[in-house]
């Protein structure tokens, strides 16, 4: 079985932020991913991005410089 | 073929906008239901052609853009979604029923319904929209260009007295989206309605709307949305809020792609080449003797469409000869605008549009004006 990690999730409360968010971290370099949102979490939207804990300022600063409000940011182990 | 009957559906789709949907339909899943590669494609495709769509018309943010079969469920999105009994709005006799029938749906609900009518040239005066607010006036609903005449409407004149008397403003732009500049912003549009398979030169079973930030408006379908699973309401944020159900993810890439097409291309030359087509076809059948052209061709300003009636003869068989003797096809009959070919005197004739598109070329224009010359004369002879 794959070992856990902590990442840094970061949900939106709906689908076209998610896409703009992602849009953003790939035009700046932002590293991580589209995930399903894990059951631990509650969110509006089912897609959340999962990056590295230690990235947490700068993805932020990716998103949110693109016009996008995140609906949560949390640290899980996934 | 020479296809002139582009106000009706463009034809001819740029090749992109063909690759784009073959492509979507062995590589998309849906969109917002899941995060797997080929959701996650769907997801793409669609906000690329969200982002695209809120560049073309500056709207605020991708968010604003609600995605629809087409102008007719956008018109009544918007109307069935922001009016209630006791509001009034304010129309016109340009505008074609897909705005016409859901107001008289809505009048029959007790909205109250003011008609500004036209002149001779299916010209409405804008002047008439400001007499015509009154206290519970909620909103204005027109089209920004007929698709019988080709008149258009100075959407910035008419957004000014809408912003001033605080009403919303809501537009068709079913004849003009894709080819006359629309910057929802400057010229204070609360609701942007279009269809993608017009001059937008998208998929047919595609269209959308603009809506404006903090503009309410109630759904006219709720279901299905991706987001917010266990609430019992639909979600209320847009543009989940008014998109239910799984989209046209196919025809969306195909919109997209031809919105891109749009941008390369250039909206100008674009609308040049097709004014050009426009005025070339009537140049030539002007002052034809027999011949009765609709719309105000005074202003370079109108849609690329040629509205005429030859003689006193019935528009449906003036068509059926164009295509069978030439092979040119055009719109005859009524034109889904009832009360401006009531004001026309064209409910009996009807009326054959000749509408052009970017794929037309001078010599299918030329072709176009000779045959309506033949008609006309050889008519004439077989009087004789």
């Amino acid at each position: 079985m794959r070992k856990k990690e902590r990442k840094l999730i970061i949900t939106f409360s709906t689908t076209v932020d998610a896409m703009a968010a992602e849009a953003a971290c790939r035009e700046h370099g932002g590293a991580g991913r589209l995930i399903p949102v894990p059951r631990a979490i509650s969110a509006g939207c089912g897609l959340a991005w999962c990056g590295e804990i230690r990235q947490r300022e700068v993805l932020l600063e990716m998103i949110r410089s693109a016009g996008i409000l995140e609906e949560a940011v949390q640290e899980l182990e996934i | 073929m020479i296809y002139l009957d582009n106000a009706a559906t463009t034809m001819s789709k740029p090749k992109c906008v063909a690759d784009a949907v073959i492509e979507a339909m062995g590589a998309l899943g849906n969109e917002g239901r899941g995060a797997h590669e080929a959701a996650l494609n769907a997801s793409r495709v669609i906000f690329e052609a969200r982002r695209r769509l809120a560049q073309l018309f500056h709207g605020e943010n991708p968010r604003q853009i609600v995605f629809t079969a087409n102008a007719t469920e956008s018109l009544n999105i918007a109307i069935k979604g922001i009016l209630k009994k006791g509001d009034h709005v304010i129309t016109t006799v340009s505008e074609h029923n897909s705005v016409l029938r859901p107001l008289y749906e809505m009048e029959a609900k007790g909205v109250e319904l003011t008609i500004i009518p036209c002149d001779r040239k299916g010209r409405v005066r804008v002047r008439d929209f400001e007499g015509a607010v009154r206290g519970n006036t909620r909103a204005i609903v027109c089209t920004h260009g007929s698709n019988l005449t080709g008149n258009l409407m100075d959407l910035k004149a008419v957004g000014e007295i809408a912003r001033r008397r605080k009403v919303l403003f809501c537009v068709d732009a079913s004849q003009t989206a894709g080819v006359f500049p629309i910057d929802v912003q400057d010229m204070g549009i609360d609701i942007l309605c279009f269809t993608g398979h017009k001059s937008l030169l998208g998929p047919q079973g595609t269209g959308g709307m603009y809506v404006r930030e903090q503009v309410a408006v109630e759904p006219l379908k709720t279901g299905g949305s991706g987001i917010f699973t266990y609430e019992r309401n639909h979600p209320g944020v847009m543009p989940t809020a008014l998109e239910a159900g799984t989209l046209n993810g196919h025809g969306i890439a195909g919109l997209g792609a031809a919105v891109s097409y749009i941008q390369e291309t250039g909206m100008d030359v674009i609308r040049r080449r097709e004014l050009g087509l426009m005025r070339r076809f009537y140049d030539r059948v002007k002052g034809l003797p027999g011949l009765k052209v609709y719309g105000d061709f005074d202003t370079g300003e109108r849609c690329p469409i040629v509205t005429v009636n030859l003689k006193d003869y019935d528009s449906s068989w003036v068509s059926d000869r164009l295509f069978a003797d030439y092979g040119i096809a055009t719109r005859p009959g009524a034109h889904c605008a009832p009360l401006l070919h009531q004001a026309l005197g064209t409910v009996n004739q009807g009326a054959v549009r000749f509408s052009f598109s970017y794929s037309n070329r001078e010599d299918e224009a030329d072709r176009a004006a000779e045959a309506v010359k033949e008609i006309l004369e050889e008519e004439e002879s077989s009087l004789a």
